[in-house]
């Protein structure tokens, strides 16, 4: 690709943004950043991000954004280069961390998907699986959601650039919605709600417009799924509709996964 | 990266197309001096989107396959909505109809002045990127950034959030947003559709390459209104169907270089969707603003230079805002903000206008309310192969051109018509070959 050679003496910390299987909704929270992001643009050097630029500067790299889950053998490949050459490694979003929408194909039979899409699966070099990064190389921090909250990726890239380590919540969506007074949905009106087993970082969005939560940003630091499991299943959820709400983007996030394999219908042994 | 070896003989490639959403790359080849194959290769991972939704309820493929493309999450939805309430033979008020295209408009903005200005704008003027372009003109790129943060702020007040909004669902929303909410849009919309005019005037003084393309255009069209969200699916060639219709008419088609399947109407014809179509067919339906600012731009009654696409996007721009702001002045909130979905079998067509093009779904349900089939035919698998068309003729057109310039120009040909390429991977490495 062609692209302007590195300044020399160019003394910013370089930032990378890289794309595996994804929406691009992550990434795309970077350029929301609307009011920030010329400043951001003067304080490092963008050194490689496609959906901004044709420029591309060669590693390494101070800092990586990792946006996307692992689905094919050749990303299975470049996720390692992209570690090889980035100082810190941060992945941005469900897809990243926990393998996303797309990790559903996990909970198939192999080759099921390909087969239900496409009239040549053969012409797919398509794993699968979808893997989150952490699986497959070491990740230095994890921003969650789906997608990423912009105050949540700026208070990540300043923090980086100062050199300290960046403050993010590990308490549930719960506390946000006490902080910003919105009734308990589910003690009120027995709406299913993640809300309890599910990180803060949104700022409770969801029950703000009197919808429970379902999970977007995974699960907190401490979930106690089996407890809200029990609780809305009492509360009259049925059994399948809880896999499902379990079992969405970040269905490969390991509390969300155990607690929806925790109420499949038990098929008879085989 | 090009690779030239005699002026005669080329392969120009370029690997990860940047500017665009999503992962692709383009190849062509030039033998004895003329162009023998192009192609367009779509290498963005499948998702399979259309597997994970089986077996799913009925009211969760809006949330699910808003995650299709993070740039129009709001089209995904609303095709998903359509669809679901056409599976039930259901029908939102017309408060929930306003309320759902003003939602539309924040994304069209969004989406449109980020492409406009941030990633397409560079082409023209010679920069690698937006970073580059505002050294060189940064009013031009404060302006479009403003832009953008007004329409996510119209997604933010109506959805709740602009990538992925949570409060739409089957039937409406979960709840309105106060009169008080919407009012305070008003300001900001007026700004922006100056902005926009503003834009207009901008990118319609860019120089354009002389590219002229025979297209078949397919839009959706209402006589009452620059369609969007309603209307018929009709063609420069006569089709007036439904989307039901329209996706029985249409063959996809998967070959080996692309994990998106290309569409042809009748088996048979490339066809073009996006804002060059809907300019075509919708123009009588434009606003004064927009319509005015296109007469002034020099438009006429169509445009068939791809490259001039920036000029008409920027009308839409116009329109978009225009649209928002005549919503926003006689809001009323929606009571009940939805309408019940029954528990049913059904199937169901929906297809809306995304800001880069027509966006079917269909869905069959069973009588559990669970998805037994869904189908997406997103935008950019269909304008593949008019993409594909487009570049022929730039490759032809340009020989004389050195290596790097003609890959840069084809680069702009597939930005042209703003592909996203995650949501065709139900897309870009340039690469030219002179054998
Ligand atoms: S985590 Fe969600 S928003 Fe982010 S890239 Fe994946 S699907 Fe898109
Ligand atoms: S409330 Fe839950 S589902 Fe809604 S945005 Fe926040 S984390 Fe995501």
């Amino acid at each position: 690709m062609t692209g302007p050679e590195p300044v020399p003496g160019d003394a910013r910390p370089s930032l990378a943004v890289w794309k595996f299987a994804s929406c691009d909704g992550c990434q795309l929270t970077l350029l929301d950043c609307e009011e920030e992001l010329l400043a951001l643009a003067g304080a490092v050097r963008i050194a490689h991000f496609t959906e901004m630029s044709r420029a591309s500067i060669a590693g390494p790299y101070d800092v990586s954004l990792v946006e996307g889950s692992i689905t094919t053998e050749e990303d299975a490949r470049r996720i390692r280069e992209v570690r090889e050459s980035s100082r810190t490694l941060v992945t941005i979003g469900a897809c990243a961390t926990a393998g996303g929408i797309q990790g559903l194909r996990n909970f198939a039979a192999s080759g099921e998907y390909a087969r239900a899409v496409y009239a040549h699966p053969e012409y797919l070099a398509s794993l699968d699986t979808s893997t989150p990064v952490e699986q497959h190389v070491h990740v230095d921090l994890a921003l969650h959601g789906c997608p990423i909250d912009r105050g949540q990726l700026l208070e990540v890239v300043t923090a980086l650039l100062a050199g300290r380590r960046p403050v993010l919540p590990g308490h549930s969506v719960c506390e946000q919605c006490k902080a910003r007074g919105t009734v308990c949905l589910l003690v009120a009106g027995g709406t299913p709600c993640l809300g309890p087993v599910t990180r803060a970082g949104c700022g409770a969005l969801c029950p703000a417009v009197d919808r429970g939560c379902f999970g977007c940003f995974g699960p907190a630091d401490t979930a106690n799924t089996e407890a809200l499991a029990r609780r809305l299943i009492s509360d009259g959820l049925a059994t399948d509709a809880l896999v499902r709400l379990f079992r969405t983007f970040n269905a490969g996030a390991p509390a969300f996964e155990k607690e929806g394999r925790a109420h499949e219908p038990r098929h008879p042994a085989s | 990266m090009s690779h030239g070896t005699r002026r005669a003989d080329r392969t120009f490639a370029v690997d990860g197309l940047a500017r665009v959403e999503g992962e692709g790359s383009f190849r062509a080849v030039v033998r004895d001096g003329v162009v023998a194959d192009v192609e367009l290769t779509i290498f963005e991972p499948p998702r399979f989107f259309e597997a994970l939704l089986r077996g799913r309820d009925r009211l969760e493929p809006p949330d699910i396959t808003a995650r299709i493309c993070g740039i129009c999450p709001v089209a995904y939805q609303m095709s998903a909505c359509r669809a679901i309430e056409d599976a039930y033979g259901l029908r939102v008020g017309a408060e929930i109809a306003a309320l759902r295209r003003l939602l539309y408009c924040g994304e069209w903005i969004q989406s449109h002045a980020l492409h406009v200005a941030l990633l397409h704008a560079p082409d023209f003027l010679g920069c690698a990127d937006a970073v580059e372009l505002a050294q060189l003109d940064r009013p031009a790129v404060e302006r479009g950034l403003r832009l953008k943060r007004i329409g996510n702020m119209v997604m933010e007040t109506v959805g709740g959030r602009s990538v992925h909004p949570v409060n739409v669902r089957v039937g409406g929303f979960y709840k309105a947003p106060s009169p008080e909410q919407i009012a305070a849009l008003a300001e900001p919309l007026r700004e922006a559709r100056d902005l926009a005019l503003a834009t207009v005037e901008w990118t319609a003084g860019f120089d354009f390459p002389d590219v002229e393309a025979d297209y078949l255009f397919v839009a959706l069209h209402d006589p009452e209104r620059y369609a969007i969200d309603s209307g018929r699916i009709c063609s420069t060639a006569g089709l007036d169907t439904d989307a039901a219709g329209f996706l029985a008419a249409i063959v996809e088609e998967h070959v080996e270089r692309s994990t998106a399947l290309q569409s042809r109407l009748f088996g048979r014809d490339d066809y073009l969707t996006g804002p060059l179509a809907r300019y075509a067919l919708n123009r009588e339906q434009l606003g004064a603003p927009a319509r005015g600012a296109a007469d002034a731009a020099g438009l006429g009654a169509s445009c068939r230079n791809p490259f001039r696409s920036i000029v008409v996007r920027s009308v839409e721009l116009v329109e978009a805002c225009d649209q928002a702001l005549r919503i926003v002045e006689s809001y009323g909130a929606p009571h009940p903000p939805a309408v019940d979905v029954p528990v049913a079998a059904g199937t169901g067509t929906g297809a809306t206008e995304a800001p880069r093009g027509l966006l079917l779904h269909r869905y069959e349900i069973g009588a559990d309310g669970l998805i037994t089939s869904a189908q997406i035919v997103p935008p950019t698998a269909q304008n593949q192969l008019s993409i594909e068309a487009d570049l022929r003729r730039v490759v032809e057109l340009g020989l004389d051109l050195p290596d790097d310039d003609l890959t840069w120009r084809c680069e702009q040909a597939v930005r042209n018509h703003d592909p996203c390429i995650s949501c065709a991977a139900h897309f870009l490495d340039v690469e030219v070959v002179r054998r």
